[in-house]
C-alpha cells in the first residue's frame, strides 16, 4: 500500500496548495514511503469489531444561542493582520487565471 | 535581592508579594535582568514585553495598594508559549508564515491569567506549529538546555519548559499535543502537566490536532503548577469542547497529598527495550519510595500502547493538515506574490512553500495523503480504532490502580542534529506521552534525578483516568517532596550556573 510516487506527491502538494520544489518533492517520496510503511502497523489491530473514536470526551452537540456575543471583531481588527486590504475589504489577486 | 527573586517559587514569591515585602515590579525587573542576561545563550523567548511587563505589574501593585482582593499568583510573572495567541505580543507559533502577526485577541488561558493578576513576560519558542520534540524545527532556532547547553530542551514547548529552569520565569504555558508539555519538563528537570482533554480552553490556541490539544502548566515545583492549574482551568462557552463542570482545587491536592494505600500501576510495556538504564534506574527509585510510604506498586499491561504512535502519525498530520489550510496569504500573516504575478491559489500555494518549514510540509503532505479517497478508512478510519483500543487499556488498567506510572520519555535530552534527519527516530520520543493524548486523560512529569550515565535529568510520568486531575497532584506533590528530602533540595539546585549572555530575542514590536 505504501507505494508512493514523485508525481502522487506533487498532486498532494498541489491539493494542499504548497508549491514544493523538485528536490522537496523527491525528499518527501522517500519519506512518505517510510512513514507510510511504519504507520500501517495500525492495520494489524483495527479490526470490523473496533468502533473509531474521533473524540477523546464524549459529547453531545454543543449549541449556544444565536446572539452576537462580547468577542466579535471590529472591521478595523479582522483587518489588522491581513497583507493586503482596502479599508474595509481583504484584498486578494484574481481568482481566475487567463486560461480559465 | 533579585537572584533570590529569580529562585523563588511562585508560590513563595505570591506570598511576599501578598505579604508587600516585594513588588511586583521588582519581580518583573529582576526576570527581564535574568532573561537579559541569560537568554542569548537559552534562547527561551521569541518576544520580550519589556516595558509593557513592567506596567501590568505596576497596575497590579497599584490594585494591592488600593487594598483589592487579589489571588495568590497575583504580581508573578509568567512566561507564554507562541502558540498561545495575545493581544500586543506577536504569535507566531514558530512559524515564518506568522512572523510579526499581532492577534486582535486573547486566547482564553491568556485572559484567565491577565484576571488572576499574573504578567505575561513574553513568548517563548516551541517548534513550527509543535510540530516536534526539540524545538529544531522553530522558524527562529533552537533553543538550547540550561543544563546543557549543546542538548535540546524537548519539544515542542522546549522554549517554555527552558525558561522555568534558567529562572528565566517561576511560570510558563505550555502545550501538549503528544507530549509537548512533560517531555521537556522530563529534559529540562522541570514539572510539565497535561491536563484532562477539555479542561482547559483551546479557543485561542493555534489549532494543531484539535482532538489532541490541550493547554497546561510548566513550573518548577508541583505546588506552582496546581496553582497555575487552578487559575487557567474552567468551562469556557468559546470552546465547544470545553468540559463544563467545576473542578476541585489542585492545590489543595498538592497540600493535602498522602500515597498511603494509593495504588500505583507500572506500564510494562513503558518499562523495557529502549529505555536509557539511567532513566529506568531513576524511575524504579522514585516507586521504591512512594512505596516506602504506603502506596502499592503493581504491573500492569497496556497491549496496545505500541500502536499508539502509529495511531498518532496519521490523526495528527490528518487533523494539522487541515487546521494549517487557514494559512492561505488572504486574513493574516505572509503573502508571496510569484514573479508576474498569478492567481489566489498560486499565491497561496507560493505563500505556503516559502511560510512553511520542512517538517510542516511534510506532516500536511502526510495527513492529505491519509485523507485522500480510497485511503481514507485503512489509515485515518484505522487510526481511529487503535484510540479505542488504546482508551480500553486505560479503561482496564484503572479498574485495578488509581494512577499509572513510566518514565516521561526513553532517553535524557540528546544533542542537536542527533535525531533531525531521521523523523521517525524523532517521533519515538513521545512512546511514553502519546497514549494520554489518543484517550484525553491527563499526566504530569516529575523531576525523578539525574541519569548517573550523563548527569541529565530524568522525569517520571504519572497518567490518571479523565477528570481525576487532582490524582496527578497527589501523587506528584507526595514524591516531590519525598525526593527533595533525599536531594537536600529541588534538582534545579545543581543546574550549571548559566554565564552572562546578551539577549536576543527581540524588545517590544515585531519579529
Amino acid at each position: 500500500m505504501s507505494e508512493i510516487s514523485a508525481e502522487q506527491v506533487a498532486h498532494l502538494a498541489n491539493l494542499a496548495r504548497i508549491a514544493l520544489t523538485d528536490e522537496e518533492i523527491g525528499h518527501l517520496t522517500t519519506e512518505l514511503a517510510q512513514i507510510m510503511h511504519a504507520v500501517e502497523k495500525v492495520s494489524e489491530v483495527a479490526t470490523p469489531d473496533v468502533p473509531p473514536t474521533s473524540h477523546p470526551i464524549p459529547m453531545q452537540n454543543v449549541y449556544r444561542d444565536d446572539v452576537v456575543g462580547a468577542t466579535v471583531l471590529s472591521v478595523d481588527e479582522a483587518l489588522a493582520g491581513a497583507p493586503e486590504s482596502d479599508g474595509s475589504r481583504f484584498v486578494v489577486s484574481a481568482i481566475l487565471g487567463e486560461e480559465q | 535581592m533579585s537572584d533570590d527573586l529569580i529562585r523563588l517559587s511562585a508560590a513563595d514569591l505570591g506570598a511576599k508579594l501578598a505579604a508587600g515585602e516585594v513588588s511586583s515590579v521588582e519581580a518583573t525587573r529582576a526576570h527581564l535582568d535574568r532573561i537579559a542576561a541569560v537568554d542569548g545563550a537559552v534562547h527561551a523567548f521569541l518576544h520580550v514585553a519589556g516595558e509593557h511587563a513592567l506596567e501590568t505589574a505596576a497596575a497590579v501593585d497599584a490594585k494591592r495598594a488600593a487594598g483589592d482582593e487579589l489571588g495568590p499568583l497575583a504580581g508573578v510573572p509568567i512566561a507564554v508559549k507562541d502558540v498561545l495567541v495575545t493581544k500586543g505580543m506577536p504569535s507566531t507559533s514558530g512559524s515564518r508564515i506568522l512572523e510579526g502577526w499581532i492577534p486582535p485577541y486573547d486566547a482564553t488561558p491568556v485572559t484567565k491569567i491577565r484576571e488572576a493578576g499574573l504578567v505575561p513576560l513574553g513568548k517563548t519558542n516551541m517548534d513550527e506549529f509543535a510540530m516536534g520534540s526539540s524545538t529544531e524545527h522553530s522558524a527562529y532556532g533552537p533553543t538550547h538546555n540550561p543544563w546543557d547547553l549543546e542538548r535540546i530542551p524537548g519539544g515542542s514547548g522546549g522554549g517554555s519548559a527552558a525558561s522555568v529552569a534558567a529562572f528565566e520565569a517561576p511560570l510558563a504555558l505550555g502545550s501538549d499535543t503528544g507530549g509537548s508539555i512533560r517531555q521537556p519538563a522530563h529534559v529540562t528537570g522541570t514539572v510539565g502537566v497535561k491536563p484532562t482533554y477539555g479542561a482547559v480552553s483551546r479557543y485561542g490556541s493555534i489549532a494543531l490536532a484539535s482532538s489532541l490539544d490541550q493547554i497546561g502548566p510548566v513550573t518548577r515545583t508541583v505546588l506552582d503548577a496546581a496553582l497555575l492549574h487552578d487559575v487557567i482551568a474552567g468551562h469556557d462557552p468559546l470552546d465547544s469542547t470545553s468540559i463544563p463542570e467545576t473542578w476541585p482545587s489542585m492545590a489543595e491536592a498538592v497540600r493535602r497529598s498522602d500515597v498511603s494505600g494509593l495504588r500505583i500501576g507500572v506500564i510494562k510495556e513503558l518499562d523495557g527495550e529502549g529505555f536509557q538504564a539511567g532513566v529506568r534506574q531513576r524511575f524504579h527509585e522514585s516507586l521504591d519510595l512512594l512505596a516506602k510510604q504506603g502506596a502499592e506498586i503493581v504491573e500492569v499491561s497496556a497491549p496496545h500502547f505500541e500502536y499508539s504512535i502509529a495511531a498518532y502519525y496519521l490523526i495528527l498530520p490528518a487533523e494539522a493538515s487541515s487546521n494549517l489550510a487557514k494559512f492561505d496569504s488572504v486574513r493574516f500573516g505572509l503573502r508571496v506574490t510569484p514573479d508576474g504575478g498569478g492567481t489566489v491559489e498560486q499565491v497561496m500555494a507560493a505563500t505556503r512553500e516559502a511560510g512553511f518549514g520542512p517538517e510542516v510540509k511534510r506532516r500536511i503532505i502526510l495527513g492529505t495523503y491519509a485523507l485522500s479517497a480510497g485511503y481514507y478508512d485503512a489509515y485515518y478510519g484505522s487510526a481511529q480504532k487503535v484510540r479505542t483500543l488504546v482508551q480500553r487499556d486505560f479503561d482496564a488498567a484503572f479498574e485495578q490502580v488509581d494512577v499509572l506510572a513510566s518514565p516521561t520519555a526513553p532517553t535524557t535530552a540528546f544533542r542537536f542534529g542527533e535525531k533531525l534527519a531521521d523523523p521517525l527516530s524523532m517521533y519515538l520520543n513521545d512512546i511514553a506521552t502519546i497514549p494520554a493524548n489518543l484517550a484525553g486523560v491527563p499526566g504530569i512529569s516529575v523531576p525523578a534525578g539525574l541519569a548517573p550515565e550523563d548527569g541529565l535529568p530524568v522525569g517520571i510520568q504519572f497518567l490518571a483516568p479523565a477528570r481525576q486531575d487532582a490524582r496527578l497532584y497527589n501523587v506528584g506533590g507526595a514524591l516531590e517532596q519525598l525526593l527533595e528530602a533525599e536531594w537536600g533540595g529541588p534538582l534545579l539546585g545543581s543546574a550549571p550556573d548559566l554565564s552572562t549572555h546578551e539577549l536576543t530575542a527581540t524588545e517590544e514590536g515585531a519579529l
